[in-house]
Protein backbone atom coordinates (compact mmCIF):
# COMPACT_ATOMS: atom_id res chain seq x y z
CA UNK A 1 0.00 0.00 0.00
CA UNK A 2 3.19 2.48 0.34
CA UNK A 3 3.70 2.62 -3.31
CA UNK A 4 0.18 3.18 -3.98
CA UNK A 5 -0.30 6.40 -5.76
CA UNK A 6 -3.43 7.07 -3.38
CA UNK A 7 -2.01 6.47 -0.53
CA UNK A 8 -2.95 9.84 1.17
CA UNK A 9 -6.57 9.37 0.31
CA UNK A 10 -6.25 6.02 2.27
CA UNK A 11 -4.69 6.81 5.25
CA UNK A 12 -6.49 10.46 5.94
CA UNK A 13 -9.81 8.08 5.26
CA UNK A 14 -8.78 5.58 7.87
CA UNK A 15 -7.60 9.11 10.11
CA UNK A 16 -10.79 10.60 9.66
CA UNK A 17 -12.31 7.10 10.70
CA UNK A 18 -10.24 6.42 14.08
CA UNK A 19 -10.90 10.10 14.83
CA UNK A 20 -14.83 9.57 15.00
CA UNK A 21 -14.92 6.91 16.76
CA UNK A 22 -12.76 8.00 19.62
CA UNK A 23 -14.32 11.24 19.58
CA UNK A 24 -17.61 9.24 19.43
CA UNK A 25 -16.36 7.31 22.66
CA UNK A 26 -14.87 10.58 24.51
CA UNK A 27 -17.94 12.21 23.99
CA UNK A 28 -20.34 9.45 25.40
CA UNK A 29 -17.77 9.03 28.52
CA UNK A 30 -16.72 12.53 29.69
CA UNK A 31 -20.73 13.11 29.37
CA UNK A 32 -21.38 10.08 31.72
CA UNK A 33 -18.59 11.34 34.02
CA UNK A 34 -20.16 14.99 34.26
CA UNK A 35 -23.88 13.83 34.56
CA UNK A 36 -22.62 11.61 36.97
CA UNK A 37 -20.85 13.78 39.48
CA UNK A 38 -23.50 17.00 39.01
CA UNK A 39 -26.14 14.17 40.30
CA UNK A 40 -24.16 12.71 43.07
CA UNK A 41 -23.17 16.59 44.38
CA UNK A 42 -27.35 17.01 44.65
CA UNK A 43 -28.24 14.00 45.89
CA UNK A 44 -25.27 14.66 48.12
CA UNK A 45 -27.07 17.75 49.46
CA UNK A 46 -30.40 15.87 50.25
CA UNK A 47 -32.05 16.48 46.91
CA UNK A 48 -33.36 13.09 45.62
CA UNK A 49 -36.24 12.32 43.69
CA UNK A 50 -39.97 10.89 44.47
CA UNK A 51 -39.10 7.12 43.44
CA UNK A 52 -36.03 7.14 46.07
CA UNK A 53 -37.31 8.62 48.88
CA UNK A 54 -40.60 6.02 48.05
CA UNK A 55 -37.89 2.91 48.09
CA UNK A 56 -36.31 3.86 51.31
CA UNK A 57 -39.86 4.31 52.96
CA UNK A 58 -39.52 8.21 53.38
CA UNK A 59 -42.28 10.85 53.01
CA UNK A 60 -46.11 10.30 52.41
CA UNK B 1 -45.31 -12.78 30.62
CA UNK B 2 -42.99 -11.71 27.88
CA UNK B 3 -44.74 -8.25 26.94
CA UNK B 4 -44.65 -7.25 31.01
CA UNK B 5 -40.95 -7.98 31.02
CA UNK B 6 -40.58 -5.93 27.87
CA UNK B 7 -42.95 -3.41 29.61
CA UNK B 8 -40.87 -3.17 32.66
CA UNK B 9 -37.49 -2.01 30.23
CA UNK B 10 -40.11 1.22 30.05
CA UNK B 11 -38.78 2.20 33.45
CA UNK B 12 -36.04 3.93 33.31
CA UNK B 13 -34.39 2.71 36.37
CA UNK B 14 -34.76 -0.95 35.14
CA UNK B 15 -33.08 0.35 31.33
CA UNK B 16 -30.31 1.89 32.97
CA UNK B 17 -29.38 -1.41 35.44
CA UNK B 18 -29.84 -2.97 31.98
CA UNK B 19 -27.36 -0.68 30.23
CA UNK B 20 -25.14 -0.75 33.33
CA UNK B 21 -24.66 -4.49 32.93
CA UNK B 22 -24.70 -5.06 29.19
CA UNK B 23 -22.18 -2.14 28.11
CA UNK B 24 -19.17 -3.17 29.23
CA UNK B 25 -19.84 -6.36 27.37
CA UNK B 26 -20.76 -4.70 24.48
CA UNK B 27 -17.90 -2.80 23.84
CA UNK B 28 -15.46 -5.51 23.92
CA UNK B 29 -17.81 -7.47 21.34
CA UNK B 30 -17.20 -3.75 18.91
CA UNK B 31 -13.76 -3.97 19.90
CA UNK B 32 -12.75 -7.07 19.11
CA UNK B 33 -15.30 -7.42 16.09
CA UNK B 34 -13.60 -3.84 14.65
CA UNK B 35 -10.20 -5.71 14.99
CA UNK B 36 -11.36 -8.75 12.86
CA UNK B 37 -12.55 -6.18 10.08
CA UNK B 38 -10.01 -4.24 10.13
CA UNK B 39 -7.32 -7.00 9.97
CA UNK B 40 -9.66 -8.89 7.12
CA UNK B 41 -9.63 -5.06 5.58
CA UNK B 42 -5.87 -4.71 4.99
CA UNK B 43 -5.04 -8.08 5.11
CA UNK B 44 -7.56 -10.24 3.51
CA UNK B 45 -9.11 -8.10 0.98
CA UNK B 46 -7.51 -8.23 -2.03
CA UNK B 47 -6.63 -4.39 -3.91
CA UNK B 48 -9.22 -4.03 -6.52
CA UNK B 49 -8.39 -4.53 -10.32
CA UNK B 50 -9.53 -0.86 -11.15
CA UNK B 51 -9.23 0.84 -8.50
CA UNK B 52 -5.94 -0.89 -6.76
CA UNK B 53 -5.52 -0.08 -2.58
CA UNK B 54 -8.28 2.90 -2.61
CA UNK B 55 -10.92 0.18 -3.09
CA UNK B 56 -9.86 0.09 0.78
CA UNK B 57 -11.63 2.84 1.96
CA UNK B 58 -15.22 1.33 0.87
CA UNK B 59 -15.16 -0.75 4.16
CA UNK B 60 -15.52 2.31 6.31
CA UNK B 61 -17.33 4.20 3.72
CA UNK B 62 -19.91 1.86 3.21
CA UNK B 63 -20.77 1.26 6.68
CA UNK B 64 -20.60 4.27 7.80
CA UNK B 65 -23.04 5.50 4.95
CA UNK B 66 -25.65 1.99 6.16
CA UNK B 67 -25.20 3.24 9.88
CA UNK B 68 -26.16 6.94 9.10
CA UNK B 69 -29.48 5.65 7.49
CA UNK B 70 -30.12 2.97 9.97
CA UNK B 71 -29.30 5.76 12.81
CA UNK B 72 -32.10 7.69 11.32
CA UNK B 73 -34.60 5.27 10.52
CA UNK B 74 -34.06 4.73 14.66
CA UNK B 75 -34.91 7.92 15.74
CA UNK B 76 -37.82 7.54 12.80
CA UNK B 77 -38.94 4.38 15.03
CA UNK B 78 -38.33 5.93 17.96
CA UNK B 79 -40.41 9.65 16.95
CA UNK B 80 -43.59 6.95 16.42
CA UNK B 81 -42.95 5.15 20.08
CA UNK B 82 -42.61 9.44 21.26
CA UNK B 83 -45.37 11.08 19.74
CA UNK B 84 -48.19 7.38 19.57
CA UNK B 85 -47.30 6.37 22.90
CA UNK B 86 -45.56 8.79 24.88
CA UNK B 87 -43.00 6.27 25.67
CA UNK B 88 -40.50 8.31 28.09
CA UNK B 89 -37.47 6.36 26.28
CA UNK B 90 -38.28 6.76 22.50
CA UNK B 91 -38.04 11.16 23.73
CA UNK B 92 -34.44 9.47 25.01
CA UNK B 93 -33.58 7.46 22.29
CA UNK B 94 -34.19 9.84 19.84
CA UNK B 95 -32.12 12.90 21.14
CA UNK B 96 -29.20 10.04 22.27
CA UNK B 97 -28.84 9.29 18.56
CA UNK B 98 -29.13 12.67 16.71
CA UNK B 99 -25.35 13.22 17.24
CA UNK B 100 -24.31 9.66 16.43
CA UNK B 101 -26.17 9.67 13.23
CA UNK B 102 -24.40 13.31 12.31
CA UNK B 103 -20.98 11.52 12.92
CA UNK B 104 -21.69 8.61 10.74
CA UNK B 105 -22.84 10.59 8.18
CA UNK B 106 -20.07 13.41 8.32
CA UNK B 107 -17.60 10.58 8.23
CA UNK B 108 -19.52 9.16 5.14
CA UNK B 109 -19.63 12.30 3.51
CA UNK B 110 -15.44 12.87 4.04
CA UNK B 111 -14.19 9.00 3.11
CA UNK B 112 -16.75 9.58 0.05
CA UNK B 113 -15.18 12.82 -1.28
CA UNK B 114 -11.77 11.54 -0.03
CA UNK B 115 -12.18 8.15 -2.41
CA UNK B 116 -14.26 10.14 -5.49
CA UNK B 117 -11.26 12.80 -5.81
CA UNK B 118 -8.93 10.10 -6.83
CA UNK B 119 -11.23 7.50 -8.77
CA UNK B 120 -13.71 10.49 -10.41
CA UNK B 121 -11.58 13.29 -10.42
CA UNK B 122 -13.46 15.33 -8.26
CA UNK B 123 -13.98 15.59 -4.70
CA UNK B 124 -17.73 16.89 -4.75
CA UNK B 125 -20.61 16.26 -7.64
CA UNK B 126 -23.75 17.89 -7.34
CA UNK B 127 -25.64 13.96 -7.94
CA UNK B 128 -28.53 13.05 -6.62
CA UNK B 129 -26.76 10.63 -4.31
CA UNK B 130 -24.23 13.33 -2.61
CA UNK B 131 -26.73 15.70 -2.61
CA UNK B 132 -29.47 13.74 -0.61
CA UNK B 133 -27.15 12.67 1.69
CA UNK B 134 -25.24 16.45 2.57
CA UNK B 135 -29.67 16.66 3.25
CA UNK B 136 -29.17 13.89 5.79
CA UNK B 137 -26.70 15.12 7.35
CA UNK B 138 -28.11 18.73 7.34
CA UNK B 139 -31.50 17.30 8.82
CA UNK B 140 -29.57 16.01 11.84
CA UNK B 141 -27.85 19.55 12.30
CA UNK B 142 -31.26 20.58 12.32
CA UNK B 143 -33.12 18.22 14.36
CA UNK B 144 -29.79 18.81 17.01
CA UNK B 145 -30.35 22.81 17.14
CA UNK B 146 -34.12 22.60 17.76
CA UNK B 147 -33.65 19.99 20.59
CA UNK B 148 -31.56 22.14 22.27
CA UNK B 149 -33.78 25.49 21.09
CA UNK B 150 -36.98 24.21 23.13
CA UNK B 151 -35.97 23.78 27.24
CA UNK B 152 -38.77 21.77 28.15
CA UNK B 153 -38.18 18.06 27.53
CA UNK B 154 -41.47 16.78 26.57
CA UNK B 155 -42.37 19.98 24.33
CA UNK B 156 -38.91 19.40 22.31
CA UNK B 157 -39.29 15.87 22.33
CA UNK B 158 -42.91 16.56 19.97
CA UNK B 159 -41.49 18.96 18.01
CA UNK B 160 -38.29 16.66 16.78
CA UNK B 161 -40.49 13.58 16.81
CA UNK B 162 -42.28 15.62 14.06
CA UNK B 163 -39.48 17.06 12.44
CA UNK B 164 -37.52 13.34 12.64
CA UNK B 165 -41.19 11.98 10.44
CA UNK B 166 -41.06 14.62 7.81
CA UNK B 167 -37.21 13.82 7.44
CA UNK B 168 -37.57 10.31 6.94
CA UNK B 169 -39.03 10.92 3.18
CA UNK B 170 -35.25 11.28 2.07
CA UNK B 171 -34.00 7.98 3.20
CA UNK B 172 -35.77 5.99 0.31
CA UNK B 173 -34.42 9.08 -2.00
CA UNK B 174 -30.75 8.08 -0.73
CA UNK B 175 -31.49 4.64 -1.20
CA UNK B 176 -33.29 4.91 -4.57
CA UNK B 177 -31.24 7.88 -6.14
CA UNK B 178 -28.72 6.04 -7.77
CA UNK B 179 -31.64 4.26 -9.61
CA UNK B 180 -33.84 6.84 -10.00
CA UNK B 181 -31.50 9.33 -11.32
CA UNK B 182 -28.45 9.02 -13.46
CA UNK B 183 -25.89 9.74 -11.38
CA UNK B 184 -21.72 9.56 -11.10
CA UNK B 185 -22.41 7.38 -7.99
CA UNK B 186 -22.15 3.61 -8.31
CA UNK B 187 -25.22 1.72 -7.53
CA UNK B 188 -26.02 -0.60 -5.20
CA UNK B 189 -24.09 -3.88 -4.81
CA UNK B 190 -24.71 -5.61 -1.84
CA UNK B 191 -28.76 -5.31 -1.60
CA UNK B 192 -30.03 -6.16 -4.14
CA UNK B 193 -33.08 -7.77 -5.58
CA UNK B 194 -31.10 -10.43 -7.54
CA UNK B 195 -27.89 -11.02 -4.77
CA UNK B 196 -24.85 -8.96 -4.13
CA UNK B 197 -22.63 -8.25 -7.79
CA UNK B 198 -19.59 -7.80 -5.46
CA UNK B 199 -17.12 -10.38 -4.97
CA UNK B 200 -16.90 -12.88 -1.87
CA UNK B 201 -13.62 -11.81 -1.03
CA UNK B 202 -14.65 -7.74 -0.67
CA UNK B 203 -17.86 -8.98 0.57
CA UNK B 204 -17.26 -10.52 3.96
CA UNK B 205 -13.93 -7.97 5.28
CA UNK B 206 -17.31 -5.28 4.09
CA UNK B 207 -20.01 -7.44 6.12
CA UNK B 208 -17.49 -7.55 9.33
CA UNK B 209 -16.98 -4.33 8.77
CA UNK B 210 -21.24 -3.35 8.75
CA UNK B 211 -21.43 -5.52 12.03
CA UNK B 212 -19.00 -3.72 13.83
CA UNK B 213 -20.67 -0.39 13.04
CA UNK B 214 -23.53 -1.86 13.64
CA UNK B 215 -22.64 -3.07 17.18
CA UNK B 216 -20.70 0.65 18.14
CA UNK B 217 -23.92 2.28 17.14
CA UNK B 218 -25.56 0.21 19.85
CA UNK B 219 -22.99 0.85 22.30
CA UNK B 220 -23.28 4.36 21.90
CA UNK B 221 -26.74 4.59 21.92
CA UNK B 222 -27.00 3.20 24.97
CA UNK B 223 -24.27 4.78 26.56
CA UNK B 224 -25.80 8.43 25.24
CA UNK B 225 -29.17 7.25 26.85
CA UNK B 226 -28.03 6.49 29.72
CA UNK B 227 -26.44 10.00 29.82
CA UNK B 228 -29.71 11.39 29.27
CA UNK B 229 -31.88 9.54 31.23
CA UNK B 230 -28.98 11.41 34.02
CA UNK B 231 -29.33 14.55 32.51
CA UNK B 232 -33.21 14.62 32.87
CA UNK B 233 -32.68 13.44 36.38
CA UNK B 234 -30.32 16.20 36.71
CA UNK B 235 -33.08 18.57 35.71
CA UNK B 236 -35.81 17.32 38.31
CA UNK B 237 -33.91 17.68 41.30
CA UNK B 238 -32.71 21.48 40.25
CA UNK B 239 -36.33 22.64 39.31
CA UNK B 240 -37.18 20.58 42.96
CA UNK B 241 -34.18 22.77 44.59
CA UNK B 242 -35.57 25.88 42.50
CA UNK B 243 -39.00 25.16 44.12
CA UNK B 244 -38.08 24.89 47.95
CA UNK B 245 -38.96 21.33 47.69
CA UNK B 246 -36.98 18.44 49.25
CA UNK B 247 -38.68 15.55 48.62
CA UNK B 248 -41.04 14.82 45.57
CA UNK B 249 -41.21 16.10 42.19
CA UNK B 250 -44.42 16.18 39.90
CA UNK B 251 -43.53 17.99 37.50
CA UNK B 252 -43.52 16.27 33.64
CA UNK B 253 -39.72 15.95 33.78
CA UNK B 254 -39.69 13.96 37.07
CA UNK B 255 -42.34 11.94 36.07
CA UNK B 256 -40.39 11.35 32.58
CA UNK B 257 -36.93 10.18 34.35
Amino acid sequence: MGGDPHTFYIVTSFAAFGLTIVGLVAWVMIDHRAQKSTLASLEARGMKRRSMRAAKGEGA
Amino acid sequence: MKLKSIWDLANPTRFLGLVNAVLPWLAGITALTFIAGLYMTFFVAPADYQQGETVRIMYIHVPAAWLAMLTYSVMTASSIGSLVWRHPLADVSVKAAAPIGAAFTLLALITGSLWGKPMWGAWWVWDARLTSFLVLFIMYLGLMALQSTIEEPGRAARAVAILTLVGFVNIPIIKFSVDWWNTLHQPASVFRADGPTIHPTLLWPLLVMAIAFSLLFLTLHLAAMRNEILRRRIRTLRLMQASGETGTAATPAAQEA
